[in-house]
């Protein structure tokens, strides 16, 4: 059997949740305290493909992306092509996965008392060093919660990594895809081995992701105390 | 050595609208809930930004809506304290008092460090954090950091009113301490008018973003100029007055003709009297005698060591009293036996260098 899908779906999600994790805490760092009519629509915005059907977000991606689109045009003239490459798998898993990272990490920092970043702004803590050693630290079990279901999404993301990326064995032919075509193709012990495997990963990663949450000690305190 | 602050900032019912100048000693801010204390000092120390005006500490302009200025509260050098002690949960003892002093030498650190817990009493509690610590523990905590970046000034947000009695008196003997060491501006805010009065050399009187009355604690306590700022020095007993000689006033809610030890300024105003004044005489030997009436007890509230008595100057009868008419009476509660069974009236003495006249 070949095992690749496993491969590029674990380098995929692996690569898409860095990504997310990055891009969620900026954003949700930045969000922080600023109000507004414009501010929602940008909550909007960045919850967006959590709602949207992974073909509209692959449509828009492909728009993007495609040899006429604004950043397809940019990389074509660094000398690459994002449509249908592997790069394409982690861009559609990123975008997919960005909505829950972005609501977990600002759920968390919101958490965070503000008497306590106001007091190290006066004892001379420069903003980053405020969010990297107060704020960060002490929403940390939000956001390590955010990176798991953030993980999980980019693992399961379909519709949109088709649209993009495409299905090229051993580049972009991942788990989920690889179930799709199996199935279409009528080979359904090879389908159920990849269902079989996909449901172990995610199940092992929610129930890990609500134990370290819910049963262990010092996270129950963390999660009830303001 | 000054603080110097003239803001204006709306809020949401109200304007924050106040100057004062404060010298290098404790200035006690009393006002009651929501009268804008927090919301100044955060202006002070800037954490938020006023709308208009000037801050300025010992010649340097921190803020100045008309240059434009508007140093970051990182820059300014102003501790503070807050109601919760706002410690960081994930430091211990030494690393919350350590934080300011990032950039200094590792052993000018942990020498500062050392000498804060000395000075604050936290000695064998470095390691701990503060989930570990009571109350008052994690608010010397909390002075010994903000006093960590030796402050140009010190603000203090209601840093007792989370404590229980008990503890409270220590940090308030703590903060004694401190003052009497710290020779530059330390504002304390607080709405309990005997914290204000002990800690602080100066009051200011704020009330709904106002300044009501600054000035020395003693005067202002004994002469409110206003009934708002007697109502909130604690002041039981007011009443409307009308002038009817030089010395001597009706007070209209009473229902008593009062005389006072200082000329009576204006026709018509107020007198008030605090409680712990009003003295109880025997009849024979003191009826007619100056601000003597006959009263009558309406009701009364214990507390373990004083009686509040609510009197009438008037014979009580069936029909309803008007608000305001009763005067409040605290006493010992061992001068309150010697005289619990004697029958009505009563009679009380509202010494004329106790009454004081205000203006509405």
């Amino acid at each position: 059997m070949d095992w690749s899908p496993l491969w590029i779906s674990i380098a995929t999600s692996v690569t898409a949740t860095v990504i997310t994790l990055f891009v969620g805490l900026a954003a949700a760092a930045w969000r922080e305290g600023r109000k507004g009519p414009a501010m929602a629509l940008v909550d909007g915005l960045f919850l967006l493909p959590l709602v949207l059907p992974p073909t509209v977000v692959g449509f828009l991606l492909l728009l993007l992306f495609g040899r006429n689109g604004p950043l397809g045009k940019l990389f074509l003239e660094l000398g690459a092509t994002i449509v249908f490459s592997w790069p394409a798998t982690v861009i559609a898993a990123t975008v997919v996965a960005f909505p829950l990272m972005y609501v977990t990490a600002r759920a968390a920092l919101e958490q965070v008392d503000p008497t306590l970043i106001l007091a190290a702004r006066t004892l001379g803590a420069s903003e980053w060093r405020v969010f990297r050693e107060i704020a960060l630290p002490l929403a940390w079990p939000g956001v390590l919660a955010g990176t798991i279901l953030s993980f999980a999404r980019a693992l399961g993301e379909f519709g949109a990594t088709l649209m993009l990326a495409g299905n090229i064995p051993g580049r972009t032919e991942t788990i989920p895809i690889a179930i799709y075509f199996a199935v279409e193709a009528n080979e359904m012990a090879r389908a159920a081995t990849w269902c079989f495997i996909d449901v172990g990963i995610s199940l092992a990663l929610l129930a890990g992701l609500y134990y370290w949450t819910h049963l262990q000690g010092p996270g129950r305190v963390r999660w009830t105390r303001r | 050595m000054a603080l110097e602050v003239q803001i204006e900032k709306k809020l949401l019912d109200f304007v924050l609208h106040v100057s004062f100048r404060a010298e290098a000693e404790p200035l006690s801010i009393l006002g009651a809930s929501g009268a804008g204390k927090t919301m100044l000092l955060r202006c002070i120390a800037g954490l938020e930004q006023p709308d208009r005006g000037k801050v300025t500490l010992n010649n340097r302009s921190f803020f100045d809506s008309e240059a434009q200025v508007n140093t970051p509260a990182r820059q300014r050098r102003i501790g503070m304290l807050f109601q919760n002690y706002a410690l960081f949960p994930n430091r211990t003892v030494a690393e919350n008092i350590g934080f300011g002093l990032k950039g200094l030498p590792r052993d000018e650190q942990s020498k500062r460090i050392a000498e804060l817990i000395k000075r604050t009493h936290l000695a064998g509690l470095e390691d701990r954090y503060p989930r570990e610590l009571s109350g008052g523990e994690q608010q010397r905590v909390a002075l010994a950091r903000a006093l960590a970046i030796e402050p140009e000034a010190l603000l203090l947000d209601e840093p007792l009113s989370a404590l229980d009695t008990h503890l409270r008196s220590q940090i308030e003997i703590q903060l004694q301490e401190t003052f009497s060491t710290y020779r530059r501006p330390a504002l304390l805010v607080t709405h309990n008018m005997e914290e204000a009065y002990r800690l602080g050399a100066q009051l200011l009187v704020l009330s709904r973003g106002r300044v009501v009355a600054s000035g020395g604690k003693e005067e202002i306590f004994q002469r409110p100029p206003s009934v708002e700022v007697a109502r909130l020095t604690g002041c039981k007993n007011i009443s409307r007055a009308r002038a009817i000689s030089d010395h001597a006033v009706e007070a209209l809610d009473w229902g008593c003709t009062l005389h006072l030890a200082q000329p009576v300024p204006l026709p018509a105003g107020f007198v008030g009297i605090r409680a712990h004044h009003i003295e109880f005489v025997e009849a024979a030997e003191n009826l007619g005698g100056e601000n003597t009436f006959p009263c009558w007890l309406v009701q009364s509230s214990e507390t373990p060591f004083r009686i509040t008595l609510f009197l009438s100057l008037q014979q009580l009868s069936s029909q309803p009293q008007a608000e305001g008419s009763q005067l409040q009476a605290e006493v010992f509660k061992e001068k309150w036996l010697r005289f619990r069974d004697k029958p009505f009236p009563w009679h009380a003495r509202l010494l004329a260098g106790a009454v004081f006249w205000m203006k509405e």
